[in-house]
């Protein structure tokens, strides 16, 4: 093909390649666009005031997904109080003050391998071990134990991250104040490292929000308000696995999608917007 | 003639294998301005990092030989935190906590017990005026620390350092990042800091040290070549090495 | 904000020095002075001392410059202070030099009676202290004009010298007796003279501190008409 100049080859490839970037973002946003779409026009409609507020009870025609948002917030709750600070100590732990070596090369595989491992494995295990043989049977706190498992392995990872991006030398001033590294890393390493110890949890909250393996087999799939954590609950998830499996209501299914898709587009908005904030006060606003 | 403050008696450290600081005796006498210069890597920071065990951080340090302030060795039986109140550190390059002005100063004094808001009042505008910097900043002591200028923040770390009331203050090469007006603002303040406290400063610019210390040690390849009054070190050096030093034959 | 706080403090100490060794100066010439015309051998052996106290002054002045010099890294205006007190203290302890030089030959002369009455030595040498004190006000003032005036008066004292030397030539010629003396008297108007020299000198260091620029000024000033004698008139 010597009718092209070299430089003429080049171009049209750079063009070529241009063009190819371009669909491939196209694509991925117009299905991005598409379900969502398709979700919350099919779904919004039947969302009103008494969906959100009202109990579940088809036998009396009461079809409100009340008693999910409150098992989504209980779950949701647990699993935070109980991991953020098993979490938080654990990074602490490795960036603060493990020097490098094998038991911090373990850890690390542990964590990295945890992170990967399919949902419904992580439900199975839950159901064996906390359902079962820790007999809490199914209850938002076996929910949450094994949601905190998953969630633990993205926290130590956010905090490390937090803590690493801390500069050393604010270590250094307060250690050569007299400060202990305890000290140290209450009152200034931590209170830096929050925004993204912060962000991290919003989008943890996001995950979990949106799991339904792991919790339908720990939580179970009692449609009703959990009177404790010992109870058996229905989160949002859950339910629309329900309502869509046993092809019970496809509108109740995509208006309840639609609350969901909704509360984690909000968490995501409010993980921003605080990340965004605490870096303008910590870098001088 | 001062007494002596900081006294090092066949001082060495190892970094590993490295063998940083090679016998390194030498007295550093109260309320005054003690300069240690030399070449890149010739040991000087590494020296005034022992002097408040900041070196202690570091894996892999070995220290022999002693190091007595007021006479007691602070590599044997000596409270860590008791040696970093009474031995304070400015760094290179100004690091203020992304906390405000206030909680900045306070700092020190709030981890070592002090609890009274009027105490710590009291302690910040005091330390806050002997570091020249209260009348820059009185009006917004709430603010965040990280907004003030460069020299302004190094003048603020001064300040933390001064609220623990040290008797020492080390300084790692505290204005080489600042511009030539705040080093000199910087320079008139250690003028009249000496009269209070002992200051040992590291500083890579010659003339600084000629300037505003006392005395000088000239250090090359971890070792003191030469220890002497400023003025004789600038005039009249004993060493060759220091003259070439000083006189920019080499760097 | 006032910076350089201990250099500017350097720099006062070191004018104040100037003045005191000025003091000294010209404290020393007013001695020599009346001890000539009084034959005063005590006073004489006085200024002799003291001529000890004005070197080491000038020790002492020459040292603080060259600390100034090493540790300060002065420049433009601090420069040429520095660099103008050293040359200074020069000059005046030149000065104080002569002065001594002409104590020393008043001792001598002491016990003899003078060979002419003296009249224009002791005018001489008024000329030469006002010389010596105007250049140091204008040091002090940093006053151009009156450095000036100093480098202009120089050639009064230079006639005054030549008709000095005249004179005692010719009285030496009459009557050999008087060698010893007119000799001595001949020197006394040459250390005067000197001094009148050094004191334009410190008048034309005074000028280059203000402005920066060093000329030879007594040249500037010197009359075209200025006449030196042959001896034999």
């Amino acid at each position: 093909m010597s009718v092209l100049s070299h430089a003429a080859k080049r171009r049209l490839s750079d063009k070529l390649l241009l063009s190819l970037t371009w669909f491939c973002s196209f694509i991925t946003i117009a299905v991005l666009v598409w379900i969502l779409s398709y979700i919350v026009i099919n779904g919004i409609t039947h969302i009103n005031w008494s969906f959100l507020t009202t109990i579940y009870k088809p036998v009396k025609g009461l079809t409100g997904i009340f008693p999910m948002i409150i098992s989504t917030l209980m779950i949701i709750g647990v699993t935070v109080i109980i991991s953020t600070p098993i979490g938080i100590c654990s990074a602490i732990y490795l960036v603060e003050y493990s020097k490098p070596g094998k038991l911090v090369a373990t850890i690390r595989f542990a964590t990295e391998t945890l992170a990967g491992i399919p949902s419904i494995i992580y439900g199975l295990f839950g159901f064996i071990f906390f359902v079962v043989a820790l007999q809490l049977k199914y209850s938002i706190l076996s929910g949450a134990l094994t949601l905190s498992i998953m969630v633990l392995p993205t926290v130590i990872r956010a905090t490390e991250e937090a803590l690493k991006s801390v500069p050393d030398m604010y270590r250094e001033g307060s250690l050569a104040l007299g400060a202990s590294k305890l000290t140290t890393i209450s009152r200034v390493v931590l209170p830096c490292a929050v925004p993204g110890i912060l962000t991290a949890l919003i989008l943890s909250i996001g995950r979990i929000v949106g799991e339904t393996a792991a919790v339908y087999l720990t939580a179970g799939y009692v449609p009703n308000i959990p009177s404790s954590i010992m109870r058996s609950g229905q989160t949002l998830s859950v339910h629309l696995y329900t309502l869509a499996k046993e092809g019970i209501s496809f509108e109740q299914a995509y208006a309840t999608a639609t609350v969901l898709v909704i509360i984690v587009a909000i968490l995501n908005f409010i993980a921003t917007r605080v990340a965004g904030k605490f870096t303008k006060v910590s870098t001088g606003g | 003639m001062n007494m002596q403050k900081i006294h090092t008696n066949k001082l060495n450290l190892f970094y590993t294998d490295v063998h940083a600081l090679k016998e390194i005796s030498i007295d550093i006498e109260e309320k005054q301005v003690t300069a240690l210069i030399g070449p890149s890597g010739c040991g000087k920071s590494t020296f005034l990092k022992t002097l408040n065990r900041m070196n202690d951080l570091i894996a892999g340090v070995k220290i022999t030989g002693d190091v007595l302030l007021d006479g007691l060795n602070i590599y044997g039986p000596y409270d860590i935190v008791e040696l970093r109140k009474r031995v304070g550190m400015v760094f290179q390059k100004p690091n203020p906590f992304p906390m405000s002005i206030f909680d900045n100063i306070a700092y020190g004094p709030r981890i070592h017990g002090v609890k009274s808001r009027e105490k710590l009042e009291e302690l910040v505008e005091n330390s806050l005026r002997s570091a020249a910097l209260w009348d820059e900043v009185k009006d917004r002591l709430k603010k965040s620390a990280l907004g003030l200028s460069g020299g302004q923040q190094q003048r603020l770390c001064i300040a933390r350092v001064l609220a623990v009331n040290p008797e020492v203050v080390l300084m790692d090469e505290p204005t080489s990042a600042l511009d030539p007006i705040s080093t000199m603002k910087i320079e008139d303040l250690m003028e009249e800091l000496k009269e209070k406290y002992t200051i040992i400063i590291v500083t890579h610019n010659m003339q600084q040290a000629g300037r505003i210390s006392d005395k000088t040690a000239f250090f090359l390849h971890g070792e003191i070549v030469e220890f002497n009054q400023t003025e004789k070190i600038f005039s009249k050096p004993a060493d060759k090495r220091t003259e070439d030093y000083i006189t920019g034959r080499f760097g | 904000m006032v910076l350089r706080h201990s250099f500017d403090q350097g720099l006062d100490d070191l004018h104040l020095d100037l003045l005191n060794m000025g003091s000294l100066v010209e404290e020393s010439i007013d001695n020599t002075i009346y001890a000539l015309k009084k034959q005063d051998a005590e006073l004489a052996g006085k200024i002799l001392v003291n001529d000890d106290v004005i070197d080491d002054f000038e020790k002492k002045i020459e040292k603080k410059c060259m600390n100034l010099i090493a540790r300060q890294q002065p420049l433009a205006k601090d420069l040429r202070t520095i660099s103008t007190a050293l040359k200074i203290i020069t000059d005046m302890e030149r000065i104080a030099d002569a002065s001594a030089d002409i104590a020393e030959i008043t001792i001598r002369m002491s016990g003899k009676k003078y060979i002419k009455p003296l009249i224009d030595i002791p005018k001489m040498a008024e000329l030469a202290k006002i010389m010596v004190k105007k250049s140091i006000d204008a040091y002090v003032k940093q006053d151009i004009k009156l450095a000036e005036e100093v480098c202009a008066s120089d050639d009064a004292v230079d006639a005054l010298f030549n008709k000095i030397i005249l004179d005692l030539v010719n009285l030496m010629k009459n009557d050999p007796g008087t060698v010893e003396q007119g000799i001595d008297l001949m020197f006394i108007a040459k250390y005067l003279e000197r001094m009148g020299d050094h004191a334009t000198n410190i008048g034309e260091w005074v000028v280059f501190n203000v402005t920066g620029e060093h000329d030879h000024l007594a040249r500037l000033f010197h009359k075209e008409s200025a006449h030196v004698p042959p001896y034999d008139e």
